[in-house]
Formats: C-alpha cells, sequence, structure tokens
C-alpha cells in the first residue's frame, strides 16, 4: 500500500448511538455508499486522516520517482528509456492528481511538501531501497506496481469523492506499469544470458519482502484500520489485501522460472490461499522511522530538486506579472 | 508555488463533445496553465481542446441549497419521455 499506518487520531470507533446529529448523518451516507464532496460536513478527524492518506500516497508517487530516474541514462535500448520515461511521468502525474484531491480538504500543497521534507510525512517503505540492476526495473513494475494495483483498485471506491476518482484515473494508467515491467523480466529470462537471468532472481530476492511489507503491518498491529474501513477510506484489511498479491503473483513467479526468497511459501488447498512465512516486522518498522537503505537519500533529492528549482518558479512568476502589465499597457 | 494560482481543466475528448471537469493544476499564468494540463490530463490521446479557468472564477451552489433547487424537478416526472405510455401498435417513438 502506498499509504501505511495513517493515523486517525481516534481511539475508538463510535456507534451511531454514540455520534452528533451531524456525525450520524454523514456515517449513514457513507454507510449507504454516497461519497462525500469537498463542501459535504464531515468530521475534523475524518479530514485530517484523509489529508495524512493522501499526501503519503502522493508523497509516494513523487518519492518512487527516483529508483526509476537511477535507470533512465542506463536503460539497456532506447525502446526501454522510452518506455521508463513514460513511466516516470505518469507517477509525476498521479502525485499531482492526488495532490489536487488533497487540496480540495484545504490542505495546503507548499505545507505538505515541506512536512515531507522534514521528516514529518511519511511516503511507502517500499522507495527506501536501492535499484541495482536493471532488472530491478522490472521487479519494480512487477512487484511494486503491482502490489500498488491490489490497493488502488479497491480505494476507486473509497468514500471521499476526489480522492476515488483520482484513484480510477491511476489505476486507467497503472496497468501498463506492472506489464511493462513483467515483460522486462520475461524478456530477460527467455532470451537472456546466465548472468542476466540471475539478475532477475537476484531482483526478486531483494525486493520480495520489501513489496509484501508495502501493505502495511498485520491486521493484530494496525489500531487504526477499524476508523478507516468504518470511514470506507479503506476498504480491506492489509492482510487481505497482501494475500490478494501473493495469490494472483506467485503463478507469474512461477511462468517466469523464478522462485521467491521464502522457503514456507506453498499452495494450502485447504484455504484456497498461499502460505507464506514471517514478515520481518523490525525492517519494516525501522524504514518507516527513517533507518532504511535510501532514506535519507530520498529526502534530500527531494529538497535539493525544490530548492534547486525555485529560481525557475520565481522566474514563471515574473514572467507572468510582465506580460499583464505589458497586456495592459 | 503558493504565489501561483490554481486553475481548474476542462478537456474536449473527441470531436463534438462537450468540455468535461478532469481536475486542477497550478501555474503562473493561463498559458502555463494550459501547457501543464496538457502535460497532466491528456498523455494518451484524451483530448481535442483543454479549457483552463482560475478556480477563484468558479460560482457553484452550496451545498445547503440542494434541496431547493433540484428537488423541484423530481416531481415532474410528466418532463420524461417515459412518462407517455403508447400502444404497441404505434412503434418505436
Amino acid at each position: 500500500m502506498y499509504a501505511q499506518m495513517v493515523e486517525t487520531g481516534v481511539k475508538k470507533v463510535k456507534g451511531l448511538d454514540e455520534m452528533s446529529a451531524e456525525e450520524r448523518a454523514f456515517q449513514e451516507k457513507i454507510d449507504a455508499e454516497i461519497k462525500i464532496e469537498p463542501k459535504n460536513w464531515m468530521p475534523d478527524a475524518y479530514r485530517k486522516t484523509l489529508i495524512r492518506q493522501i499526501s503519503q500516497h502522493a508523497h509516494s508517487e513523487v518519492v518512487g520517482m527516483l529508483p526509476e530516474g537511477n535507470w533512465v541514462t542506463r536503460a539497456p535500448t532506447f525502446k526501454r528509456k522510452l518506455q521508463l520515461m513514460a513511466k516516470i511521468q505518469d507517477e509525476a502525474g498521479h502525485g499531482l492528481y492526488l495532490y489536487s484531491a488533497m487540496e480540495t480538504l484545504g490542505a495546503d500543497r507548499d505545507e505538505e511538501i515541506e512536512k515531507l521534507h522534514s521528516g514529518r510525512a511519511k511516503y511507502s517503505s517500499i522507495f527506501n531501497y536501492p535499484t541495482l540492476n536493471w532488472a530491478d526495473m522490472g521487479a519494480v513494475g512487477w512487484l511494486v506496481d503491482g502490489a500498488a494495483i491490489v490497493n488502488q483498485v479497491v480505494l476507486q471506491r473509497t468514500s471521499y469523492g476526489p480522492y476515488s476518482r483520482a484513484m480510477i484515473r491511476i489505476c486507467k494508467e497503472e496497468s501498463f506499469h506492472q506489464r511493462q515491467g513483467y515483460e522486462i523480466l520475461l524478456h530477460m529470462m527467455q532470451h537472456g544470458n546466465d548472468a542476466q537471468k540471475e539478475m532477475v532472481q537476484d531482483a526478486i530476492n531483494r525486493l520480495w519482502w520489501p513489496a509484501l511489507m508495502m501493505f502495511g503491518p498485520s491486521d493484530a498491529d494496525s489500531p487504526n484500520s477499524a476508523q478507516s474501513m468504518a470511514w470506507k477510506i479503506k476498504r480491506h484489511t492489509n492482510d487481505e489485501l497482501r494475500q490478494r498479491f501473493i495469490d494472483q503473483t506467485v503463478p507469474q513467479l512461477e511462468f517466469l522460472g523464478c522462485t521467491a526468497p521464502d522457503p514456507e511459501l506453498k499452495w494450502n488447498e485447504e484455504r484456497g490461499h498461499y502460505d507464506f512465512g514471517d514478515i520481518q516486522w523490525q525492517e519494516f518498522y525501522d524504514v518507516i522511522a527513517g533507518h532504511g537503505p535510501c532514506n535519507r537519500e530520498r529526502v534530500e533529492t527531494r529538497r535539493k530538486a525544490i530548492d534547486d528549482g525555485a529560481w525557475v518558479r520565481e522566474a514563471a512568476v515574473a514572467h507572468a506579472k510582465k506580460k499583464k502589465q505589458q497586456a495592459a499597457a | 508555488m503558493s504565489q501561483w494560482t490554481l486553475f481548474e481543466v476542462f478537456v474536449r475528448s473527441k470531436h463534438g463533445l462537450n468540455h468535461k471537469h478532469v481536475g486542477s493544476v497550478h501555474a503562473a499564468d493561463a498559458q502555463m496553465a494550459i501547457e501543464n494540463a496538457r502535460d497532466l490530463y491528456t498523455r494518451r490521446n484524451e483530448g481535442v481542446s483543454i479549457w483552463v479557468v482560475p478556480s477563484a472564477e468558479i460560482t457553484a451552489t452550496a451545498t445547503d441549497e440542494k434541496e431547493p433547487l433540484f428537488d423541484p424537478s423530481e416531481d415532474k416526472v410528466y418532463r420524461h419521455a417515459s412518462f407517455y405510455e403508447l400502444p404497441d401498435e404505434v412503434g418505436h417513438m
């Protein structure tokens, strides 16, 4: 999931009989699957939680461009370079759709971006891992975008109108990302030499567990889930989505002719799902807390981009002002 | 960016269809808003024409006006073709 551990600030979910008339009318609308729109009344905690969730989602799209940007100048062919640039441009677009949706809640884009740069806002843990070989571009598209799709498909039905509409748009574009990633890996496995095939397995070995962590802590350790589900800004639990992702990904993994770095991964006939090994949650919490392999570099790169681009933004304003004056004269 | 203006973006998808609201962009002026909207909302042949309007220039109905404004049309079923029952012999009309 691109938004992980989103704090709701709510200790206990209120029942309908504990709510004020306004709160009850709001909750009943949500229960009836009626979308909440920007000008509608909403509880303060709903607004704040959504701002946190959508901004975290937007930040993830933006920071998510960095591990891929690493490979633009190193892509093996011109075709792959064009595809990679198109994908990266989409991520920028997705970040912007989401920042727009967030602004409809009264949040200021600059302020929220400042929170990212000062370490007060999170983004998905997955983007704090390095992309070390070309197969990583395939594995990121297939596994990381694949995990994001599982999450985002259900968020198309989220209760907040602008967020839901942004998700619908994003999902339409995202399937290209996953397919191009898988195709990179398939090509390497079917036409590559031994070293190239090893690169694919190496990329999967490194990204498999971090991709599973994208869905966030297991349900037992997700204190905010109950409220987020009641508000329908989350539609399935972390564990449900993780299982769905694994179930759909393993056959694709087998088709590639690769394996997952999990000896316990196997089909469970009784459950009708794949069983899998324990996730190393301490690693996840460390990365979220800022101690992953690339956290510092990612935020530093973002900050530098904003600072170095300041003169361009100032020049654009000066130019617009001058043109206005000339038109008036 | 706070010095920039928020613009709402409308895109006409195919010849003959209305412009439709697709989202918003930040820009220093209208020309830049068009350029940003082109990059953001028409990367896959989504449009043949773009309008941008400063968000602050849009006047909208308020939520508490919803009932007085829109409810009166609810009980005017005779405004719909399906209200009028014609015998089958008349054929499609």
